[in-house]
């Protein structure tokens, strides 16, 4: 026997359905939102001025010297034994890869230019990327981006557990034992220690000036500058030597902007990679798979709400 | 009174299953967001390779949330259009999903904190972290609870 919807049931649904697509609609009006990465600040890396003196690698020692880490020996055990311990304490000096005592070092590329063998060297260092996995997928919220897209790690929260290295497409943070929060907590079963890596001198850009390795630079490699502007010049110095740029897609974009005279396969393919020394080769955007799911995220509620009334009016039919 | 059947489960099986696997997989994924899966050999065991592999789990993380989103809203329309005249919420039920409401929603921004260009404070990203994981862990104790003492989340009126 058929039954007449009544004015009551059908105004019950049609509220639940508007309700789950105005609830649904509000972390999807924040979504939208422009990302003002333009605005965010970058740097442009001139690699044929970079002559290898190193002046930027010392001169970032000196300057973060305050917040390299100091541990005491010796370091709590840790379980199971698998779990490795990273001491760079007493290696402090070394400057040919990156350490939690070394933000920055010269990678070494023998190419060809015109016929002749050269040697191009390239300051490395973290990239900044505009939508960092560090940042993101910290699972403590220890690693940190600022307004001006600097991505950073809080020495005082980050528990070592190196997962910001891990999905890192460059694998930039550094790990010391030993070292931070979590010897207040459970030292022997969870942390290990606190990560570092370079924080474009953030300190220093607040107070409006720039980063060390900027400042110490006698070839003037480095420009820093906002995004947009950057990117910009980054173009019209590649027309300009018919050369080639990396660090603008790479990972969805990042805010270290290198301009080559060779191509940058050929430049991975020259320099030593490994732990330590990041790679120069192309690096898809590691957070957009999931961020495409984010609007699935949406459509979800109110796919679960029409099945609900849809049962509903099949019942009261 | 009780005829024997008034306080039948009023969810049919596949939609437990649904529920229970949803569950399992958010909270799997869920914590194998910390580096723990492989320091303690769990990635080790044949099958859960994925376990540590983070992009992985990520990704599942949100596949599994859009299936709990879904079957969340749908349990809550049919529970206000066909279930409220003959049956109401228990004290376990309405703890339960308290919980959810608050590990949903807390998952909802930080959701959006992946996005690029989000500007979410720190600290409230520390604040949404902390709260995801120790509301869930109340969550699965108060589970566990309900499962070995058989508290249902609706009863008869």
């Amino acid at each position: 026997m058929e039954q007449e919807i009544s004015r009551r049931l059908f105004l019950k649904g049609g509220l639940a359905t508007a309700a789950g697509l105005a609830a649904s609609s509000i972390p999807g009006a924040t979504a939208a939102a422009q990302p003002d990465e333009g605005k965010q600040l970058a740097t442009l890396l001139d690699i044929r001025k970079c002559i290898g003196c190193e002046a930027c690698v010392e001169a970032c020692s000196e300057v973060n010297s305050a917040k390299y880490p100091d541990p005491q020996k010796p370091f709590p055990k840790m379980y199971p034994s698998r779990v490795p311990v990273e001491d760079w304490s007493e290696k402090k000096d070394v400057n040919d890869r990156l350490t939690p005592y070394n933000w920055l070092f010269i990678q070494h590329a023998d190419v060809e230019i015109a016929g002749e063998e050269t040697e191009l060297t390239i300051p490395r260092r973290c990239m900044h990327c505009v939508n960092p996995p560090c940042v993101k997928l910290c699972p403590w919220g220890a690693a940190k981006q600022l307004e001006n897209g600097i991505s950073r790690i809080d020495s005082d929260i980050c528990l070592g557990g190196s997962k910001c290295r891990k999905v890192c497409p460059w694998h930039i943070p550094q790990r010391q034992t030993g070292t931070g929060l979590y010897l207040d907590l459970m030292p022997s079963m969870a942390g290990n220690g606190v990560m570092y890596k370079c924080d474009r001198c953030y300190n220093l850009i607040a107070d409006g000036e720039v980063p060390a390795c900027i400042e110490a630079c006698p070839e003037d490699v480095q420009t820093i500058g906002p995004r947009d502007e950057i990117l910009k010049k980054a173009h019209a110095l590649a027309d300009e030597i018919n050369g080639y740029i990396y660090g603008e897609k790479e990972n969805g974009g990042t805010n270290t902007i290198y301009v080559s005279p060779v191509p940058f396969e050929e430049l991975n393919k020259a320099i030593e990679t490994g732990k330590g020394k990041p790679h120069l080769k192309p690096v898809e955007d590691t957070m957009a798979q999931a961020n495409n799911l984010a609007a699935a995220m949406l459509v979800a509620p109110i796919a679960g709400i029409a099945a609900a009334v849809g049962k509903f009016y099949k019942q009261t039919k | 009174m009780d005829n024997g059947q008034s306080n039948a489960r009023t969810i049919s099986l596949p939609g437990r299953w649904f529920y229970l696997i949803t569950i399992l997989f958010l909270s799997l994924s869920g914590f194998g967001q910390m580096p723990i899966f492989k320091r303690y050999y769990i990635a080790d065991i044949p099958g859960l390779g994925w376990l540590a592999e983070f992009f992985i789990t990520h990704y599942i993380h949100y596949l599994a949330a859009i299936l709990f989103l879904a079957f969340t809203a749908y349990m809550i329309i049919d529970y206000l259009l066909s279930q409220r005249k003959s049956r109401r919420m228990t004290a376990s039920g309405y703890v339960r999903s308290a919980l959810l409401a608050g590990i949903l929603a807390s998952g909802v921004f930080l959701v959006i904190r992946n996005l690029a260009g989000s500007h979410l404070s720190s600290d409230f990203i520390i604040f949404l972290d902390l709260c995801h994981l120790g509301l869930v862990m109340a969550f699965l104790f108060v589970s566990l609870y309900c499962f070995i003492y058989k508290k249902q989340w609706t009863t008869i009126r």
